[in-house]
């Protein structure tokens, strides 16, 4: 092997594994963290000579925990660890240690720890900056840098974030099934959130946020190998890797988005659309829908059209009808809109819309598509206004210049008439 | 004699791997394929076993898991067919595409039947 490049790669691997027994073992989250990198520092030192251990999340909880004693004894003034190279030579403690911290433990541990981190009486925010600070183990700069504020605000949020799971206290013990399943669809939505703040983006915070939507997609394949057989987190996996699937192709030369009418499918990642195709299969053989496989249903009815114009709308639309009896949703009835104007019409979307105005008065999405129904119905006047709203709308400026896109072609067709 | 060449390695690891570390090394390992592309039958890429499903037949009617075989610490991710005159010489091709893919392991285990074309029997 050349370099240590290999030891970064399965200290990463393992963090989560070893993370969350240290936390279990400390009950602290502080604590924990600080053993693990003393469990990476003398990972660095041991293992070019030593070779990596068997089981590396094992050697690094051993060793983590000791150095956590040993900190504990030496603020007593007691004795001392013995030296590296002593400690790294772990083979017979290790067997029994791996005998006792099995799979099946680790699996709570780990829930437990990607738990902790979307605790309900964190905002998102904290939750998603807590889960890529501990989980992940990202550094706080790189945290700071995808969310777009300082390194000391983000350190702040997470020691914040910090304090309240100590407030808040989550129980140690191993989860009944009832909990467990409360636990993992809670640990799930966390994780479409880690992506959405990453796929939410410009041209311009791209690169900054683009290891977000990796982490997310590590996070759901890490909790899909602790639950393998759970339909709704293949399903939320295959949604990741079917929208990553397409993010080459969302920004064209100039920064602006394009949108997925537009995009070059031939940019499109088959290989991460294989991999979400194939989830979805399993999940839907398992008979047990839930939301999360009606959207990357939908996701992959986009990935396997050839052209926009041989995307399936009517299945799209009826996967939009079952996803509003799951999760009534004022967007999800905008979205089933949108495919309901591709098959039945712009005048039956629009009906289908009005009655949301109040509720998604400030949202953009709502304004963009309302004022292309009414474009496309020839009420150029009124689809003016709607652009207009959806602009001062605009989350980002790729967004408000694709309304703005559509308000000049308006203005165009005006003079050709 | 011809062999496969079974990859074997930590899906944790590969996975955690950006796209471009992992576009670094398929095309390493693509220059490798060409070198020796006379002697190279197909080569698979498994996507992670969590897209696998097993049928276990060890029962009647086969029961229908989700999920690999078995739960390793290393997983079979991939394969390479290659025709070689001796063992040492399919040593040396894991070799080579060791030194551009390091980590996990290679078992070269000696083909008994192949069947290049479908209608073959």
């Amino acid at each position: 092997m050349t370099g240590d490049g290999w030891i970064s790669d399965v200290i990463v691997a393992a963090r989560p594994q070893a993370m969350a027994a240290l936390v279990r073992y400390f009950r602290d989250l502080d604590a924990a963290e600080e053993a693990f990198q003393e469990a990476c520092l003398r990972a660095l030192r041991a293992w070019p000579k030593n070779g990596p251990p068997r089981d590396t999340a094992a050697w690094l909880v051993m060793v983590g925990r000791n150095a956590g004693i040993d900190r504990v004894r030496k603020n007593q003034r007691m004795r001392p660890l013995p030296p590296d190279d002593q400690i790294s030579d772990l083979s017979d403690v290790e067997e029994t240690e791996a005998l006792r911290i099995d799979e099946a433990d680790y699996r709570d541990d780990i829930l437990r720890l990607l738990f902790v981190c979307c605790h309900p009486d964190l905002p998102a925010t904290q939750q998603i900056a807590l889960a890529l600070r501990i989980v992940s183990g990202l550094d706080v700069r790189q945290i700071a840098r995808a969310f777009v504020v300082s390194e000391a605000a983000m350190e702040q949020r997470i020691t914040r974030a910090k304090s309240r799971i100590a407030a808040a206290s989550v129980p140690f013990e191993a989860p009944g099934a009832v909990e467990r399943s409360e636990r993992i669809g809670a640990v799930a939505a966390m994780i479409y959130l880690v992506f959405n703040e990453g796929y939410t983006t410009n041209v311009a915070e791209h690169g900054a946020k683009a290891p977000l939507c990796a982490e997310a997609i590590r996070l759901a394949r890490l909790l899909l190998r602790l639950f393998p057989t759970e339909p709704e987190i293949m399903a939320l996996l295959a949604l990741l890797l079917l929208q990553q699937s397409r993010s080459a192709a969302r920004f064209d030369a100039d920064g602006a988005i394009v949108l997925l009418e537009h995009q070059d499918r031939a940019s499109w990642d088959r290989r991460l659309i294989a991999e979400g195709l194939a989830l979805v299969d399993k999940a839907i053989r398992r008979r047990r829908p839930g939301p999360y496989q009606v959207q990357a249903a939908i996701a992959a009815l986009h990935a396997r059209a050839a052209t926009f114009a041989e995307t399936d709308w009517q299945e799209i639309a009826l996967l939009y009808g079952t996803l509003e009896v799951m999760q009534p949703s004022p967007v999800v009835t905008l979205n089933r809109a949108v495919a309901v104007s591709r098959t039945r019409g712009a005048a039956e979307a629009l009906t289908l819309i009005e009655p949301l105005a109040g509720k998604l008065a400030a949202y953009f999405y709502f304004h963009g598509a309302r004022g292309a129904f009414l474009k496309e119905l020839g009420r150029d006047d009124e689809a003016r206004t709607a652009f207009g709203r959806a602009i001062a709308l605009a989350n980002t400026p790729a967004e408000a210049a694709h309304i703005r896109a559509a308000l000049d072609s308006l203005s165009r067709t005006d003079k050709t008439r | 004699m011809q062999y496969a060449i079974l990859c074997y390695h930590d899906e944790k690891v590969t996975c955690a791997w950006s796209k471009q570390h992992d576009d670094e090394i398929m095309a390493k390992l693509g220059a490798v394929m060409e070198k020796h592309k006379s002697k190279l039958g197909p080569v698979a890429r498994l996507l992670p076993t969590t897209a696998a499903t097993t049928l276990r037949k060890d029962r009647d009617p086969p029961l229908v898991i989700d999920g690999p075989f078995a739960e390793t610490k290393e997983q079979f991710l991939g394969f390479y067919v290659v025709d070689c005159a001796t063992l040492d010489e399919a040593l040396d091709f894991a070799r080579e595409l060791a030194a551009v893919n390091p980590g996990g392991a290679y078992e070269i285990r000696p083909v008994a039947a192949f069947y290049p074309d479908k209608a073959a029997s």
